[in-house]
């Protein structure tokens, strides 16, 4: 009877470990993360982890159900409630760099619940400003991105910024 | 054959003509819903925040000239653009209720589009992949089109004296649709406000996103259904005349207001001819034979 209850004790506390997110074990959550998917016209972005962990305490904010956290919206606990955390919670896991490319759009399946997935600049930007503009976050673009010679280049910014004001070549 | 059965004749055949023709093709335009592989973008004015990487981007692919002021530069929102031969899309800064919305202008790529119909060179195609594209070498420069376009959209190059050109956003047909790829506004804009893939894929997903998130958009998709349906179809988090769309267009393709008028016309060409030699002959058949004719004319005064 005692190893029978002995059993259940331990079951249940291996069940609340698992239910536990994984970042709040320790295992192998980055303090940093670089982002340098957009380095055709910035400068990579260090993601400072640890200090957004600290700031928002639920992982589901940003990383959905992916690490196992329980979460409400409605929309997502129809299939979520319980399904756990997934392999790899990274955005790019999940969140395509190419989400309109001729072969991605083929491969979508309009049947899919997932089919309108943003893709993962859409996801980081969608996911960053929408919180930062409801907490106070900064939300310009260079808050965040410097440019580089051709992002200045892409934005007639920096030392392209245009010299000749009301030439033949305004908007107007 | 006397002239009276003969002009009888004539006028039969052609109400008969007239009559058939209009029943048989000139009006099946406007049940066209575009091509079945048309692609096409969902716009989110929900998610815009007014960066204008897309001004800057189809800048630098349709290789315009330089821009008065960079791109970074937010005091343009100070007054409503629209799109001219320098910038084939704009972004404009709405102060609603719900805050500052930000909306993209550009050519929305009608499935049947009124500058296409309104172009009497045929400078305008609608392409299966969903683009309206113009061709600079046959346009003639006569604006139909921009008074047709509901949206307003095309501009002209007003700049050149000798070779005045209609300009407007072609979808980046020929560098990137044509292979499948989304235009450079779609693929540079950081909040995936642009949505590319199939039109009709694209409806379902603008009602789906409704349907998930009913207090974020107003129940309505714009460019479902306008004008006959658009390439570019809106969804936004206010109602939509607040943001400068044309609300009051209606749901009939602009060509359903002259077709009927213009289904006439090559009943005009094929009947007409034959119908006014016919008169012709008649009225001097008989130049030389004055006698006869008065004769004839008087036996009709007679009657």
């Amino acid at each position: 009877m005692l190893s029978v209850r002995n059993w259940l004790i331990g079951g249940i506390a291996a069940l609340m470990l698992y239910l536990v997110p994984l970042d709040c074990r320790g295992a192998g959550v980055p303090e940093k993360i670089t982002i340098d998917s957009l380095a055709q016209y910035y400068e990579a972005v260090t993601f400072n982890h640890s200090q957004h962990i600290n700031l928002l305490k639920d992982c589901a904010d940003c990383h959905h159900h992916t690490t196992g956290t329980l979460f409400e919206d409605r929309n997502c606990v129809r299939c979520h409630r319980n399904s756990g955390e997934t392999k790899n919670v990274a955005c790019k896991a999940c969140h395509s760099a190419t989400p309109f490319s001729a072969a991605t759009l083929k491969q979508r399946d309009p049947q899919m619940y997932h089919y309108d997935k943003p893709g993962l600049k859409g996801a980081y930007h969608l996911s960053c400003v929408g919180c930062h503009e409801k907490n106070g976050g900064p939300t310009g673009c260079e808050d965040c991105h410097a440019r580089n010679k051709a992002g200045n280049a892409l934005y007639n910014a920096g030392e392209f910024t245009p010299k000749n004001t009301g030439g033949k070549s305004g908007h107007h | 054959m006397k002239r009276r059965d003969f002009l009888k004749g004539c006028l039969a055949c052609g109400a008969t003509a007239s009559v058939c023709g209009m029943s048989k093709k000139a009006w099946s335009a406007g049940s066209f819903e575009g091509y079945p592989e048309a692609m096409g973008v969902l716009v989110d004015l929900t998610r815009c925040i007014g960066c204008r990487s897309c001004e800057a981007a189809c800048n630098k692919e349709q290789k315009l000239p330089e821009p008065t002021t960079s791109f970074a530069d937010q005091s343009v929102f100070s007054e409503k653009r629209r799109p001219t031969e320098y910038a084939y899309t704009v972004v404009n800064k709405y102060d609603t209720q719900k805050g500052p919305v930000f909306r993209k202008i550009q050519c929305n790529h009608c499935n049947e589009p009124a500058c296409l119909t309104s172009c009497f060179v045929n400078a305008y195609t609608k392409t299966k992949e969903g683009a309206v594209t113009y061709n600079g070498k046959i346009c003639v420069g006569c604006r139909n089109c921009m008074i047709a376009c509901p949206f307003n959209v095309p501009g002209y190059s007003y700049s050149s004296a000798f070779n005045a050109l209609v300009k407007k956003c072609i979808f980046c047909h020929e560098t990137r649709l044509k292979e499948g790829n989304p235009p450079a506004c779609v693929e540079v804009c950081p909040q995936e406000v642009l949505t590319f893939g199939y039109r009709k894929d694209l409806i379902k997903m603008a009602h789906e996103r409704i349907r998930e998130m009913p207090d974020k958009y107003v129940d309505h998709v714009y460019g479902e259904k306008e004008v006959g349906g658009t390439g570019w179809i809106y969804l936004s988090g206010v109602t939509f005349d607040q943001v400068g769309f044309d609300t009051t267009l209606g749901n009939e393709p602009i060509i359903s207001n002259v077709k009927e008028f213009l289904g006439t016309v090559p009943m005009v060409l094929s009947i007409w001819p034959a119908l006014f030699t016919g008169f012709h002959l008649l009225a001097t058949k008989n130049k030389g034979h004055h006698d006869d004719h008065s004769n004839s004319h008087q036996e009709d005064s007679h009657k």
